[in-house]
């Protein structure tokens, strides 16, 4: 949590622990908050959750181990997929959450071994390439997958997935504390989804001052050397692939659960390039901004949905801009933006070790 | 890892080494006794680097064999050779940019385990390299030329090698840090590491080497002592800018 809690502006630096605790208040009183809005918006928070998992394990791709990828989504389907394969009506298989979610993020791991392989000698724009070639892959064969046998069910998609079930206690499920007071169904998922988060933030800070995480760092600053001081590179980078998968497949994995229902058409390349878009607009190469990316780049179009139409009713009397247009011109507007401004993200990637008492409270060298 | 004397440490034989269909070099045959400070010189595309390459691993061969210690290390990986005491500073130094000096000297000791023995060994470079350690929090890529070069020997020695590839380390910079890396390469020389320099800067290079070997679009047209090679007038008229 170092990271985020020195990505708070002004208290960060001055207060570590009370910037500490204001992003754990923050978090926890959120949904809240958002309640009182109305319940799409705690549902938004959810997917926001689930956006910075994404972001998270699409930075260790790209961030840390400087291979571009442009059909992370993909791994996300997978696990999506997987999850609906093996808990819903479809085949008629209802396996225990806690066996699905690990069979997910293990079939994303082994997809992105699958296009590790072919992509080991390949770097930047060409890398690019053949990502998002394989990104539409995997969405092309959930889409025709139906015929002559039906396994993915083609662009209908598959229903009725299983809720998320934490040992007979079912999330989808309104909790009843008292006689008159319920915790809402989205708020459980909200909390699970954050203990997810969490978890994942705890294990990526480690990994990235572990053995591997330098490795990275050397391997994207310059390859050929990485090489020339005994680092095994191709299996760093296919060690980086399926990792990151496997963050995509849980993510999936959680999504199926929670939104019930999985088709092809959430797995569109313009996912990818979202989730992207998060990790740089955050900062590339660091937890903290893909954090902050994902949750800024996950609620800005919510909010526009929520003021554009009335805004433009007020002001010329009829909807002029579709906010779904506005929402693609604001979000290259932003993007140029930041480039010209801070070409680094909202939240730059520092030096780990530029502060020799960082170096030794994180113990890592 | 026994070293019998009586045989070199490094032997090149019939070293062929290809860029798709184009060959680069077309068998080569180089010696390096342990002890020796040993140069290769050549013009632009003679195949100098890519003959480090292949040394080091980094780049697969095309035919012939690389013999180290007496054994053959064709198909030995790169991280495996490193671990056997092989240690390239690639060309352009390839230093990790955005990690600090520090950083960028300790990854070199990234195969090791002994914590001792890295840490006296982290102390050995900063003696060496004063400059360096003026500058240990600082990010790499803000480093001069210069200190970047010296960044670069000071990692691949926290490896420990037993032979060390240097490619052209005196790429760039300005003569009196030339004179300076060139410094730090003869006390490494010194301390009993083997070293295979690559330069352009022939002259200098065959006055701080033992022997030296001229290489000539991807064949050894010359060999001889430094001195030797120094008071050769094909090698002073191609290399040295002087009309015979």
């Amino acid at each position: 949590m170092n990271e985020l809690v020195s990505a708070v502006p002004w208290l960060g630096k001055r207060n570590p622990m009370a910037a500490r605790w204001l992003i754990i208040i923050i978090a926890l009183v959120a949904p809240i908050i958002a309640w009182q809005f109305g319940r799409s918006w705690v549902r938004i928070l959810d997917f926001a959750l689930l956006y910075m998992m994404l972001a998270l394990g699409l930075n260790l791709v790209v961030g840390f181990a400087g291979l571009l990828d442009l059909g992370y989504i993909a791994f996300y389907a997978v696990g999506a997929y997987t999850f609906a394969f093996l808990a819903s009506p479809h085949f008629d298989i209802h396996m225990p959450f806690w066996l699905v979610l690990p069979l997910g993020a293990a079939f994303a791991a082994l997809a992105g071994i699958m296009l590790g392989f072919p992509v080991l000698r390949l770097r930047g724009d060409y890398l690019a390439i053949v990502t998002l070639g394989f990104g539409e892959i995997i969405r092309i064969f959930m889409l025709n997958l139906n015929y002559p046998v039906n396994i993915t069910n083609g662009p209908q998609g598959i229903n009725m997935l299983d809720p998320i079930n934490l040992f007979g206690w079912d999330l989808s499920r309104n909790l009843q504390v008292t006689e008159t007071f319920s915790i809402n169904s989205l708020f459980l998922y909200y909390y699970f989804f954050l203990l997810c988060v969490a978890g994942s933030i705890v294990f990526i800070q480690r990994l990235q001052i572990s053995r591997v995480g330098r490795a990275w760092a050397a391997m994207r600053d310059d390859e050929l050397a990485a090489k020339a001081i005994g680092i095994n590179t191709r299996n760093m980078k296919l060690l980086a692939f399926s990792l990151g998968a496997t963050f995509g497949g849980v993510a999936g994995a959680l999504f199926g659960a929670f939104q019930g229902f999985v088709s092809p058409e959430s797995f569109s390349l313009m996912e990818s390039i979202a989730v992207l878009t998060m990790v740089v607009f955050g900062g590339m190469g660091n937890i903290a901004g893909a954090i902050v990316g994902a949750f800024v780049l996950a609620m800005l179009p919510e909010i526009l949905r929520d003021i554009a139409i009335p805004l433009q009713q007020t002001l010329f009397g009829t909807v002029i801009l579709d906010p779904e247009v506005l929402r693609m011109l604001l979000l290259s507007l932003a993007m140029i933006l930041m480039m010209l401004l801070r070409p680094t993200g909202m939240i730059p990637a520092r030096a780990r070790y530029a502060h020799p008492e960082n170096m030794k409270r994180e113990g890592a060298l | 890892m026994h070293t019998n004397p009586t045989s070199p440490l490094l032997q090149l034989q019939n070293l062929q080494i290809a860029y798709g269909g184009i060959q680069a070099v077309k068998g080569i045959d180089l010696d390096l006794w342990a002890g020796e400070l040993v140069c290769l010189i050549g013009a632009n595309g003679a195949g100098k680097t890519t003959t480090l390459n292949a040394i080091a691993g980094v780049l697969p061969i095309a035919g012939g064999s690389i013999m180290y210690q007496g054994d053959k290390l064709n198909a030995v990986p790169a991280h495996r050779r490193l671990r056997r005491g092989v240690a390239l500073v690639p060309e352009g130094r390839g230093i990790f940019t955005r990690l600090t000096v520090e950083e960028n000297l300790r990854m070199g000791a990234y195969t090791r385990k002994d914590k001792a023995g890295i840490e006296a060994d982290l102390e050995r470079v900063y003696t060496m390299l004063p400059r360096v350690k003026e500058r240990l929090h600082q990010v790499a890529g803000t480093l001069s030329g210069g200190e970047q070069q010296m960044v670069a020997i000071g990692r691949a020695l926290l490896s420990r090698p037993r032979l060390l590839l240097l490619d052209e380390p005196s790429m760039g910079l300005a003569p009196l840090v030339v004179e300076k890396i060139f410094e730090v390469v003869q006390s490494v020389a010194r301390d009993g590491v083997t070293i295979l320099l690559v330069e352009q800067n022939a002259n200098l290079a065959l006055e701080f080497a033992q022997r030296g070997y001229v290489m000539e679009s991807g064949k050894v047209t010359l060999t001889g002592s430094g001195s030797e090679l120094l008071a050769d007038p094909k090698v002073r008229e191609a290399y040295l800018g002087e009309i015979a």
